[in-house]
């Protein structure tokens, strides 16, 4: 082999059969003697259950099982959360799977129906009875800590969930005395996560063996496994959860639900397996919605613009109950990174968890860390109005400046390596700056807005280190690992326990194991999903697989290598110190006539006709990663946008990402990551929002009124990058899942507002709808 | 989005498709299956029988015959965004049946089920009456003695999903007359960004002789509850030279004809919409008589 396939954009292995309808999700699983769940949901936010008659369903045609709460209870253990973040007071309140006697939010499920299909499940959920005493209800975070306000639960007096506060350097000093001090209050909408394969379930419980098998639209099977053991009281080995195929998950299927565990139930107590999956409006009731911040933010800076501080006060929505990583999300993945790629002297966050009757959330795509990213972009925007400053050069002058090896913060992290500036420069000169400020000051003189927003930013990903994980409270580990495997053929098969679900990890995995092992890309197999068969992992999200399962992979393949070079020594009657490797061959140092495969090797190790003294036959490793800090990927991103004064419209013109995640194993797919993100960070700033009304109701219930991105709204989407490997990281990479959604709501925010701000706009609440730009230039403009 | 039970009947006439509509009460005709189907799965209709009448040939078809389109209720969007006849004779609403949904919606959605279902939102209400369309019923002899009538679709909306359509009547075939070299029609719309459904929909149809406009018809919908002509824009239209400013100041008296029944949603209120009405008209007649979009 003479060139690198780490680093080629070869088209992703798993395409054809995702998109010619050859894998098998979870709705796709059918199993003999299979029945079908279907959950009757509380149409109240908040509303005291009197009474529930099942009679009539349970009498109804095909039926075989109707539960409620009262049947769940002490037999499933409450859904608990996963991450308590230390000296925070979290109260974690009990979240039973279906309600008992208490409603909180529209879509909590009050009573299963199983028949023998889906139809007459449906059918029968019509026959119960259900007396709800409907209760008054609050949504917005902020509404729900003030007095008088509506209590959701008897634990949690003023509904506060928590109270977390992280401060790095003397923030009260700085803004004492700060010659400059920007504030702004931010609503970071709820948004509702909808990802195309809606939430699944089929459980099968087999009482002979008294094993659980649970296909779940999982993003972390084990994790799924191990929770699903401490709620079903099943022995975790023996759970098997299988989440092979996937059809996206951002975020939302992380949390462990439920649904997934009341079909676990029926099915333990029906001995049969039961499928339940969700309806896409059933979806956005109760899988996990995102942000739903309520933010007061300020900066202080000098004359001149040097940043010194920046404080908040936020008050983040948690839904009814604590999801499994929801209390993270604001704090340790938020309240800690405000400095960003800057050099910024002081920190303090003041973060309130927040009960309100709607679905709880949970990460989405960037999870903390884009509305860390969008309140930071936006205080130095209007830093730079009130300057009367360049908001480019604004940044420059605050960027950290190269380090190599380490970066401390004012809090808890220590940046691994970044190189700012000429990102910074090479994404100005594609775009060319200057001209496009030229291009505004005419379009203006013509009447026409245009606006151009410029982010640089920071992101933190690749979780652990485990230590790190303890420290903060999230309840589980956040290593890797991975088993690489030789057939007597010399291929390669791999596993993982990390889950990939469309981010292209079977293609980029089998890029690393074909370079680390010398052998063709084609003749590795990557394996993940299922805990039957695959090592523990905890599971995809943050931007960690590849940094931490792509890592452990390799190290498992070098182990591999080692014992197969040793090998060869010994076939070529070679000293161990003599023979060397290079393309998939060892032979000995100075003789490259005198060779052996790496895949004759796997033959030998496997037939072990002749194996080196006290040499195991066999040829595969298993390796264990945990990461001794996380990653830090860094860009700079571009949004030009062109706002209609006469009706609002905002067109994005031109978006330019810029991103450094190290070296690229897979360009094609790091671009396809990069659009995905910016797409939903878009998706953010100019359409989606959930909107609930006064009572609760979600209104904003199904995709004819929630706007999802189309291809058709946005523009082709320019992507730079350059290559500042992680010193620390095994295959010097960082992650790329979640930068687009982190730097592109406040790019294209900023690009808005600045289009805006001749008209006399100075903030607008997200989406930025037609309406709402309206309405602000009217304002604006006095009439 | 599960059904309640339902019994499903093909008809293979339109006197078959009727008398089952008489003989079976509640009854709905599906015909593509992309307005009645979606209520159907989300238990917002509950018919104990579906007739339907997709294998009907006589409903099918585009034909023009003295100076009229015609144009079967089966026909589907696809079959009209492809059709050269609509193209050339009523453009218009080519372009909009193009605008429809997507592929497979487009392949399976018919025209005379769009307009029996009547969205306010949905386009193709607000293009066939600014084209001055008409609409063929058939319905039952016996008592009340309809066999055939033709309404036009000034008077067949009568509010949002609702028609003049009679239980026991199907919509069997559209007309209209078209388009003179010296008129030209064009839609525009502020779509709304989840469905690209009309939260505004103007249509125009002017007709125009050396500059000057010599007759119009405008209609607006999506923020009405059904289509609403524009009686004062086209009053105002009429004999005017067709600048930016003339068409400007005619196209704002759209407000005086909307009346006080204005939609709105958690996207657009219906004080945007209104103010918007006018912004589409605009919109629509530059684009009819090729002056630049807007400034």
């Amino acid at each position: 082999m003479t060139s690198r396939i780490f680093g080629s954009g070869i088209r992703r292995r798993e395409d054809p059969r995702l998109i010619t309808g050859g894998a098998t999700y979870t709705d796709d699983v059918q199993l003999p003697g299979m029945l079908y769940a279907a959950m009757l949901r509380s149409p109240h936010a908040h509303a005291k259950i009197n009474s529930i008659d099942t009679s009539a369903a349970k009498a109804a045609p095909g039926v075989v099982g109707v539960y409620t709460g009262a049947d769940t209870d002490g037999v499933l253990n409450p859904i608990p959360c996963a991450w308590i973040p230390p000296e925070s007071d979290v109260k974690a309140v009990a979240h039973p799977a279906l309600a008992i006697g208490v409603a909180r939010y529209q879509g909590d499920a009050v009573a299963v129906v199983v028949a023998e299909n889906r139809y007459q499940a449906e059918d029968a959920l019509e026959l119960i009875n259900v007396d709800y005493e409907p209760l008054p209800a609050v949504t917005s975070p902020y509404e729900a800590m003030q007095p008088g306000a509506p209590q959701l639960h008897e634990d949690a007096p003023n509904n506060q969930a928590f109270h977390w506060v992280a401060e790095g350097g003397d923030t009260d000093a700085a803004f004492a005395a700060a010659d400059v001090i920007v504030k702004d209050t931010i609503l970071q909408q709820r948004l509702i996560p909808t990802a195309m394969e809606p939430r699944s379930a089929v459980a099968n419980w087999t009482p002979a063996m008294g094993e659980l098998t649970l296909w779940s639209t999982s993003q972390n099977p084990h994790i799924c496994r191990f929770l699903a053991s401490l709620i079903t009281g099943v022995a975790e080995h023996k759970i098997r959860v299988i989440a092979t195929e996937v059809g996206g998950g951002f975020g939302s299927k992380l949390a462990v639900y439920p649904d997934e565990m009341i079909t676990s139930f029926c099915s333990m107590q029906l001995g049969r397996p039961v499928k339940w999956t969700a309806t896409r409006s059933e979806g956005f009731q109760t899988t996990t919605h995102g942000r739903d911040h309520v933010e007061h933010v300020e900066m202080a800076s000098t004359q001149d613009g040097k940043i010194t501080s920046i404080r908040t006060v936020i008050y983040a929505g948690m839904g009814a109950y604590l999801s499994t990583a929801a209390p993270g999300v604001p704090t340790v993945l938020h309240g800690l990174i405000y400095s960003g790629p800057y050099d910024i002297g002081a920190l303090r966050a003041d973060v309130y968890g927040v009960f309100n009757n709607a679905t709880p959330v949970d990460a989405y795509r960037g999870a903390g860390r884009p509305e860390a990213t969008f309140l930071i972009e936006r205080l130095i925007d209007l830093l730079a109005v009130e300057l009367d400053t360049d908001p480019v050069e604004l940044r420059r002058k605050n960027l950290i400046p190269k380090f190599e090896d380490g970066h401390d913060i004012p809090t808890v992290f220590t940046y691994d390596s970044g190189d700012y500036e000429p990102l910074l420069d090479k994404v100005l000169a594609h775009v060319d700056y200057p001209a496009l400020r030229q291009e505004q000051v005419r379009l203006r003189e013509q009447g026409s807005y245009m606006g151009i927003g410029v982010t640089t930013y920071t992101e933190v990903c690749g979780f652990g280190p485990s230590q790190v994980a303890g420290a903060v409270g999230f309840g589980g580990g956040l290593w890797e690992s991975a088993v690489v495997r030789f057939h007597p053929t010399g291929k390669v098969n791999v596993y993982t326990g990390a889950s990939p679900h469309g981010q292209g990890e079977e293609t980029t995995f089998a890029q690393i194991i074909a370079d680390e092992l010398g052998v063709d890309v084609d003749d590795v197999n990557v394996l993940h999903g299922d805990t039957s068969n695959t090592p523990m992992g905890w599971g995809t999200y943050g931007s960690r697989t590849t940094v931490v399962g792509g890592a452990a992979l390799a190290l498992a393949a070098r182990k591999v290598k080692e014992k197969a070079r040793l090998l060869a020594a010994h076939l070529l009657e070679a000293a161990e110190a003599d023979v060397e490797y290079e393309d998939g061959k060892f032979f000995v140092k100075g003789s490259p006539d005198q060779s052996k495969s790496i895949q004759e090797m796997a033959t030998m190790a496997n037939v072990a006709w002749n194996m080196p003294e006290g040499m195991e036959p066999g040829l595969e490793a298993s390796a264990f990663y945990d990461p001794p800090n996380l990653v830090f990927p860094f860009g700079t991103h571009v949004a030009v946008v062109d706002v209609d004064k006469d009706n609002g419209h905002i067109v994005l013109r031109r978006y330019v990402a810029g991103d450094d995640c190290g070296p690229q194993i897979n360009p094609m797919i790091v671009e396809g990551q990069v659009h995905g993100g910016v797409v939903q960070g878009a998706g953010q700033t100019l359409w989606e929002g959930a909107v609930y009304d006064g009572s609760g109701q979600l209104l904003t219930g199904s995709m004819t009124d929630y706007a999802l991105p189309r291809a058709h709204m946005l523009p082709q989407i320019e992507t730079l990058s350059t290559v500042t490997p992680s010193p620390h990281n095994p295959l010097g990479v960082k992650g790329i899942g979640e930068t687009g959604a982190i730097a592109s709501t406040a790019t294209i925010y900023n690009a808005v507002l600045d289009a805006l701000r001749p008209l006399g706009v100075t903030h607008l609440d997200m989406p930025l709808t037609p309406e709402k730009v309206w309405q602000a230039i009217r304002q604006g403009q006095g009439s | 989005m599960f059904a309640t039970e339902f019994e499903y009947t093909k008809a293979n006439s339109v006197s078959e498709a009727i008398q089952l509509l008489g003989s079976n009460e509640g009854a709905k005709i599906l015909a593509g299956g992309h307005s009645l189907l979606p209520m159907m799965k989300l238990r917002l209709a509950r018919p104990p029988m579906v007739i339907d009448i997709g294998g009907i040939e006589e409903m099918g078809g585009i034909s023009v015959e003295n100076g009229t389109l015609r144009i079967g209720a089966l026909t589907t969007h696809a079959e009209i965004a492809d059709s050269h006849v609509v193209k050339d004779n009523a453009g218009i609403l080519w372009e909009a049946a193009y605008g429809i949904g997507d592929p497979q919606v487009r392949n399976r959605g018919t025209i005379g089920g769009n307009i029996a279902h009547a969205d306010p939102a949905s386009d193709l209400p607000t293009v066939l009456t600014v084209m001055d369309a008409t609409f063929t019923i058939q319905g039952q002899g016996g008592i009340t003695r309809r066999g055939s009538r033709t309404v036009s679709a000034d008077e067949f909306f009568t509010g949002p999903f609702e028609t003049v359509l009679g239980e026991n009547e199907i919509l069997t075939a559209i007309e209209m007359p078209v388009l003179a070299a010296n008129q030209h029609a064009e839609y525009a719309k502020m779509a709304h960004p989840a469905t690209s459904f009309a939260v505004v929909g103007a249509g125009v149809v002017v007709t125009v002789d050396n500059g000057v406009c010599t007759g119009a018809r405008v209609a607006v919908g999506g923020l009405t509850p059904k289509p609403t002509r524009g009686p004062s824009v086209e009053a105002a239209l009429n004999g005017i030279e067709l600048t930016a400013d003339n068409i400007a100041a005619a196209t704002a008296l759209i407000d005086g004809d909307l009346g006080s029944d204005i939609l709105g949603d958690v996207f657009a209120s219906g004080e945007y919409r209104r103010a918007m009405a006018a912004i589409e008209l605009k919109h629509a007649i530059f684009h009819a008589t090729g002056l630049a979009h807007h400034n």
